[in-house]
C-alpha cells in the first residue's frame, strides 16, 4: 500500500464528500418518490464534485455540476414531472423473472472486483496523482490547460468519436419526436 | 499545497495564519452585507424608476424619497402567516427557496469588486473567493438555482406553479447554452478561467475591453441570455401575472416567499456585475494618483458600471413587453445558440492567424446561410393537408394532454 500522511484538513473533506456520496446513492434507491430519488442523486453528484476539488480537478468538479447536476438531472425531472411518475412504484413487481438474484450476483461481482482492485494495485488517487503533476502545480488554472491539451491532442480521436456519437443521438431523438401521423383536426383540438 | 494555494488567492502567500483567518471572515460579511443593501436599494430604485417611467411618484412615505419602503415591506413579509398548501410536498416545498437563494449568493463570489489593497501586511484581493475554476462557477450555480424553481413549482402541488416551474426550467437551460459559449469565447481570448485574470487583461485601457474586443456581438448575446436566465422581463413568462397567477412562487408566503424575491434581486445586483466583470473591465479605469486612497477608485468604478447595468434592467421592464413562450424558445435555441457558436469560431480563427480567421468567417456564414435555409424550410412545410405539425404558435395543445399536464392524477 501506499503511505502518505495524510492532513487533518483533507481528511475532514474526504469525509464529507464520501458521507454525501453514500448517502445520497442510499437515498436514491431508498426513497419512494422519485422526485426525492432525483434530489438525492444531486447531493451524490455534489459530493463527487467536492472530491475532485480535493484532488484539485477543478474543471471536473465545474463540469460534473454544470453537465450533471445542471443538464442531466433537470432532465430526469422533467421526464418525472412530465410522464406523472413522482408518486409511489410498485417496488414488488419483477419484470424479468429471477432479477433480484442476477442483480445481487452482479453487484458481489462488481464489489468484489473494486475491492480487489484497491487492495492489489496503486491506481488509488492519493492526494499529489493530480495535484503535482510537474508545472500544474505552480499555476492556478495549470490544471485546466493541461486538460485541454491532453484532450485536444492525444485523445483527439477519442473526444471527436465522443461528439459525433452525441451529433447522431440528437439527430436520432429529433427524428423519433418529429414522427409525422395524419389525424382528423377534432382528434388533434380535442 | 502552500505554492498552489499561493497561485489562487496571495492572501495565502505566507501560509494561513489567525490574520488571514480574520481578514477571510471580514471580507465574507462585508461582502454579505453589501449585496443585502443593495438588494434594499435596488428594490427601491426599480420602483422609483419605473414609477418615473410611468408618470407615477411611486414609494415615498417611508424614510427620505422612500427609501426605507423595501425594509418596511421586508418586515411585513416576515411577520405574515406561513402556509405551506396541503397538497405540497412538505420538505421539498421548505428546501426550494434555499436552493435559489444560496447560488445566487455564491455566485457573487467570484466578481472582483476592486484591485487589492494591503491590509497589516497582507496583500487582500478585493473579492471573496478566486477558486481555479472561475466563471464556471456561475454556470454551476445558474444550473443549481434551477433546482430551485423547478421544486419551487412542482412542490406546490398545485397547477400554475407547476406550469411555471416546467417554463422555467426549460427557459434556462436553454439560455445557458448560449451563455455558456458567449463565456467560452471571452475564456479563448483571456487564456485563463479565473475572473481575476479576465479582468487583468482587460485593465490596459478602454479599447482592451472585452466587448470592444471580441466585437459587439458576445456582449449583446449575453445580455440577452442573461436577462433570460434571470426570468426578468421582457422574458418573465415564468411569472407572466395574466397567465399563471404568480409564477412558481403563487403559494408561498411570509418568509419564504420574501427569500425567492431576495434571490431575484441578488440575482439581477450579481449578473450586472457579472457583465462588468466579463465584458467592461470590472474595476478598471481612471485613478488619480492619490496615495493611500488608490484602492477606492477601482471600486467606484465598478459600483458606476454596475449601477448602469442594473438600470438597464429596470429599463427593459419598463420599455419592453413580454415574449411569448414560442417566441423565447425560438430566440434562444435558433438565433442566440447558432450566433454565440460561429462567433466563437470566427475569434478562435483570428486567434490563431488572420487568414484562418477569415476562413473560419466564410465558413461560418455557409453554416448560417445553411440553417436560415432549414428554418425556412422547417416553417413552411407541409407534409399532407393534415398534418399534426402546424408551427409551434399556431399548434393547439389536445386537451387530454393539457389536462394530464396540469391536475394529475386527480382526474
Amino acid at each position: 500500500m501506499i503511505a502518505i500522511a495524510y492532513a487533518l484538513p483533507s481528511i475532514l473533506v474526504f469525509a464529507t464528500s464520501a458521507l454525501l456520496v453514500l448517502v445520497g446513492a442510499v437515498g436514491v434507491i431508498v426513497l419512494k418518490n422519485p422526485v426525492h430519488s432525483a434530489l438525492s442523486l444531486i447531493m451524490t453528484l455534489f459530493g463527487v464534485a467536492m472530491a475532485f476539488v480535493a484532488q484539485s480537478a477543478d474543471f471536473l468538479a465545474a463540469v460534473q455540476i454544470i453537465v450533471y447536476a445542471g443538464a442531466i438531472v433537470v432532465l430526469f425531472l422533467f421526464v418525472i414531472m412530465f410522464l406523472g411518475v413522482d408518486r409511489r412504484e410498485a417496488v414488488r413487481v419483477e419484470p424479468l423473472v429471477g432479477q433480484r438474484a442476477f442483480a445481487g450476483v452482479g453487484v458481489f461481482i462488481t464489489t468484489a472486483g473494486i475491492i480487489a482492485l484497491m487492495a492489489r494495485s496503486h491506481w488509488v488517487t492519493g492526494p499529489p496523482a493530480v495535484s503535482s503533476g510537474g508545472v500544474a502545480a505552480s499555476t492556478g488554472s495549470g490544471n485546466v490547460r493541461e486538460l485541454g491539451t491532453a484532450v485536444f491532442t492525444t485523445y483527439l480521436f477519442a473526444f471527436e468519436a465522443t461528439a459525433g456519437l452525441l451529433i447522431i443521438a440528437v439527430v436520432g431523438a429529433v427524428l423519433l419526436a418529429r414522427r409525422e401521423r395524419s389525424v382528423t383536426p377534432e382528434e388533434g383540438l380535442a | 499545497m502552500s505554492s498552489w494555494m499561493a497561485a489562487a488567492d496571495p492572501l495565502y502567500a505566507h501560509g494561513v495564519s489567525w490574520a488571514v483567518l480574520i481578514i477571510l471572515v471580514i471580507r465574507l460579511f462585508i461582502a454579505f452585507g453589501v449585496l443585502m443593501t443593495a438588494v434594499i436599494f435596488m428594490i427601491w430604485f426599480e420602483r422609483k424608476t419605473i414609477s418615473d417611467m410611468q408618470s407615477r411618484i411611486g414609494p415615498e412615505r417611508w424614510g427620505p424619497f422612500g427609501l426605507l419602503q423595501t425594509v418596511a415591506d421586508g418586515i411585513k413579509l416576515i411577520f405574515k402567516e406561513d402556509l405551506i398548501p396541503a397538497q405540497a410536498d412538505r420538505f421539498v416545498f421548505k428546501l426550494a427557496p434555499y436552493l435559489v437563494v444560496v447560488p445566487a449568493f455564491i455566485t457573487f463570489a467570484i466578481v472582483p469588486v476592486g484591485g487589492t489593497m494591503t491590509i497589516a501586511g497582507h496583500t487582500v484581493q478585493l473579492q471573496v473567493a478566486d477558486p481555479p475554476m472561475g466563471i464556471l462557477l456561475m454556470l454551476a450555480m445558474s444550473g443549481i438555482s434551477v433546482y430551485g424553481v423547478m421544486l419551487a413549482g412542482w412542490s406546490s402541488g398545485s397547477k400554475y406553479p407547476l406550469i411555471s416551474s416546467v417554463r422555467a426550467s426549460a427557459q434556462m437551460i436553454s439560455y445557458e447554452a448560449a451563455l455558456g459559449m458567449t463565456i467560452v469565447t471571452i475564456v479563448l481570448a483571456t487564456g485563463s478561467l479565473n475572473t481575476h485574470d479576465i479582468v487583468t487583461a482587460q485593465a490596459h485601457g478602454i479599447w482592451h475591453w472585452n466587448v470592444i474586443r471580441l466585437g459587439i456581438v458576445p456582449f449583446v448575446v449575453f445580455l440577452i441570455a442573461i436577462t433570460a436566465e434571470l426570468n426578468r422581463p421582457p422574458f418573465d413568462v415564468v411569472e407572466s401575472e395574466s397567465e399563471l397567477v404568480g409564477g412558481f412562487a403563487t403559494e408561498y408566503s411570509s418568509f419564504r416567499f420574501a427569500i425567492f424575491y431576495l434571490a431575484e434581486y441578488i440575482n439581477t445586483i450579481t449578473m450586472s456585475a457579472i457583465m462588468v466583470t466579463l465584458f467592461f473591465g470590472g474595476p478598471a479605469g481612471w485613478a488619480p494618483p492619490i496615495p493611500h486612497f488608490k484602492w477606492v477608485f477601482p471600486i467606484i468604478w465598478f459600483l458606476l458600471k454596475t449601477t448602469i447595468f442594473a438600470f438597464s434592467y429596470v429599463w427593459f421592464r419598463a420599455s419592453l413587453p413580454r415574449f411569448r413562450y414560442d417566441q423565447l424558445m425560438d430566440l434562444g435555441w435558433k438565433r442566440l445558440i447558432p450566433l454565440s457558436l460561429g462567433w466563437m469560431l470566427l475569434v478562435a480563427g483570428f486567434l490563431i492567424s488572420r487568414a484562418w480567421g477569415f476562413l473560419m468567417g466564410a465558413l461560418v456564414l455557409f453554416a448560417w446561410f445553411l440553417l436560415l435555409r432549414a428554418f425556412d424550410l422547417g416553417a413552411t412545410r407541409a407534409a399532407s393537408d393534415s398534418s399534426v405539425l402546424a408551427t409551434v404558435g399556431e399548434r393547439p395543445i389536445p386537451g387530454p394532454v393539457l389536462r394530464a399536464m396540469t391536475d394529475g392524477e386527480e382526474q
